[in-house]
């Protein structure tokens, strides 16, 4: 079966305050994969996010998602397009005046014309699918723990059953157990509802544990893209730092003996 | 993609079966939800099935109304069951079947009197916290000070000259400008009301007494709560949103002596400045309309203000600015201290500030009015 792309990136060249940041990224992001997103600090990994979602503007090159450029796209489409892909902002990016529930609902609202009850019942849906008691949805984003938050906001993603998921460092900041329930979770909806994930982390565990590929970013390119095996193979340096580093090994023994 | 629709009835056996079709997800929800509705209250069998072979798309939307209708059918006491049930699609049916749907009901909401009555009394007893928590910020200041006196290094003295720079230079040429409007208004409205009576050369004497002694400070008080004390609000917040003050108190600092006594004295040092300059701009307008409006010419302005204005005219108005300079930067700093986590809560706290702010330097106008009356000032 010849693999779908959701995300097709042609020669990608962004700039951010005079700097190159990327130059030339060429990226594609399969139906039903996870595809783990991974590069030094300041590499340009969020940049990427930001410029395919469309928060910033690109010098050159071409994004094309479900088949559509984003650039030709007319704004009846790129709203579609929108409705059809659902963001995890690295703090959460909980909307602090809603409720939990109004949070998850504020999208279904905005795009759907459903009755206000099967609206409240996807809602508590989606947060029971997400792992949280329902009792959650009259609290405020402000009296929840961190780890809360990430999931509420993954429920707020989810909100509209999008084909595409994006994750910005979804694990940080969170226990190694909570992270590690974090990942299985994704894996679990993802399974259930065969979207695409494009996870921007640096959790070489949720790298090993639910990434079918792993895209590497370094001097404005990908570097390599394929699987583990590819990236623990490779003879670049920063991989081989990356992948067989003191963290790194420990992580795989963990992972071997498992 | 074709719209999902539920699919008439057959009969088979003793039983009904259902069968779903089409495209059961989000987009269509909207127009699927009245089906099932419709098909749970119009079915009176005892066993119902539901067939979703012939569903193409499904998604959490779908499978949760294919759920509801089983579920209120099992709570009618009926036999319902789910079949035609594709493998790919079994993992999600199994989250949506697992989840609970317990949501607490809604805190019941009392009577609107006695909401009315609830909400006027936790006013009232808000307005004591709040006094109690300007004493309290004025103690803990109280204590930075004596603090700082006895080891004077430790005064930030940078901190205040920066915050001095903010609310004081930076706020001398709004002020400037307000100040000889308002004082040109003033004169302008004196000459054209008392023209009638003759008496335009009282309208020095009322502008002179009114700005040295009331509307000189009253003006750059406001102005200055409007636009210092809400910044001290919105900094403090924001920096106690972001955990800044307990990063600071863990490393030993007080942050009453590092982050508000810099602010509040350079509030104290700058608003009598401020209130100076903004009186003479007044009078200065004030002369500028009687000579250009009145025809009362610049020399003898000069001459009837000074037989009309003394000195204690001046002190009046100059003692009350560095109190009323501290109230706004207790207010402001309190209510900073006070902001919870939310966006919302940081927009709520410099509103009150400024309000609460503004209120009180009116209230410690009047006191001070009585007082100076009092002593026959």
């Amino acid at each position: 079966m010849a693999k779908e792309s959701v995300i097709e990136v042609r020669d990608l060249v962004v700039d951010l305050k005079g700097n190159r940041v990327l130059n030339g990224v060429n990226l594609d992001v399969y139906r039903g994969e996870i595809l783990g997103f991974v590069g030094a600090s300041g590499a340009g990994k969020s940049v990427l996010t930001r410029t395919i979602v469309g928060l910033l503007p690109k010098q050159r090159g071409r994004i094309d998602v479900f088949g559509v450029n984003l650039d030709e796209a007319g704004e009846m489409q790129r709203q579609e397009i929108e409705r059809r892909w659902g963001i995890l902002f690295q703090q959460g990016a909980l909307f602090s005046s809603l409720t939990v529930g109004e949070n998850v609902e504020f999208p279904i609202k905005e795009y759907l014309d459903v009755s206000d009850r099967l609206m409240t019942e996807i809602a508590i849906t989606k947060l029971e699918m997400v792992g949280l008691k329902p009792d959650v949805y009259r609290k405020y984003p402000s009296e929840l723990s961190g780890g809360m938050i990430k999931r509420v906001a993954l429920a707020r993603a989810l909100a509209l059953d999008p084909e595409i998921l994006f994750l910005d460092e979804p694990t940080s900041g969170l226990d190694p157990i909570s992270a590690g329930d974090f990942d299985q979770l994704i894996l679990t909806l993802q399974r259930v509802s065969s979207i695409a994930v494009f996870m921007v982390t640096h959790d070489l565990d949720s790298l090993h544990t639910i990434c079918d590929r792993i895209a590497v970013l370094g001097d404005g390119k990908i570097i390599e893209a394929g699987t583990m095996d590819t990236m623990l193979a490779s003879q670049h340096p920063w991989l081989k730092a990356y992948f067989h580093g003191v963290r790194a090994r420990s992580g795989l023994k963990a992972a071997a003996s498992n | 993609m074709t719209a999902g629709i539920l699919l008439s009835s057959q009969t088979r056996g003793d039983w009904i079966e259902l069968s779903a079709a089409g495209s059961w997800t989000a987009e269509y929800a909207g127009a699927i939800e009245p089906q099932v509705d419709a098909a749970t209250r119009d079915i009176t069998a005892r066993s119902i099935a539901i067939n979703i072979a012939r569903v193409e798309y499904l998604d959490t939307y779908g499978a949760w109304l294919i759920e509801r209708t089983i579920r209120s059918w099992k709570t009618q006491g009926r036999e319902a069951r789910l079949v035609g049930l594709r493998e790919d699609y079994r993992g999600l049916f199994e989250k949506v079947h697992s989840g609970t749907q317990t949501l607490s009901p809604p805190e019941p909401r009392p009577n609107s009197i006695i909401a009315t009555l609830e909400s006027v009394g936790r006013t009232m007893a808000a307005v004591g916290t709040d006094l109690v928590q300007l004493a309290q910020m004025l103690g803990s200041l109280l204590v930075a000070v004596k603090r700082v006196a006895l080891r004077p290094t430790t005064f930030r003295f940078t901190s205040m000259v920066h915050h001095l720079e903010r609310v004081g230079w930076r706020a001398v040429p709004i002020v400037l400008l307000i100040t000889v409007l308002i004082g040109a208004i003033l004169a302008q409205q004196g000459i054209f009301h008392f023209r009638k009576f003759g008496a335009d050369i009282y309208v020095i004497d009322m502008v002179g007494v009114l700005v040295l002694r009331e509307v000189g400070v009253l003006i750059v008080c406001i102005m200055v709560a409007g636009r210092s004390g809400s910044s001290y609000t919105a900094e403090l917040g924001a920096m106690r949103m972001r955990e800044e003050i307990d990063a600071l108190r863990t490393m030993g600092f007080d942050p009453v002596e590092v982050l508000i006594l810099p602010r509040i004295l350079a509030l104290v040092i700058a608003v009598p400045v401020l209130t100076f300059l903004g009186s003479m701009a007044a009078l200065y307008g004030g002369g500028l309309v009687s000579w250009l409006y009145g025809g009362i010419q610049p020399e003898v302005f000069l001459t009837r203000l000074r037989e009309a204005v003394t000195s204690t005219t001046f002190e009046v108005g100059m003692i009350k600015a560095p109190f009323m300079a501290l109230v706004i930067g207790l207010v402001a700093c309190v209510e900073g201290l006070q902001v919870q986590g939310s966006a919302e809560s940081l927009g709520e706290k410099t509103t009150n500030s400024v309000v609460k702010a503004i209120f009180l330097v009116i209230v410690l106008d009047g006191i001070f009015a009585m007082f100076f009356a009092s002593i026959g000032m």
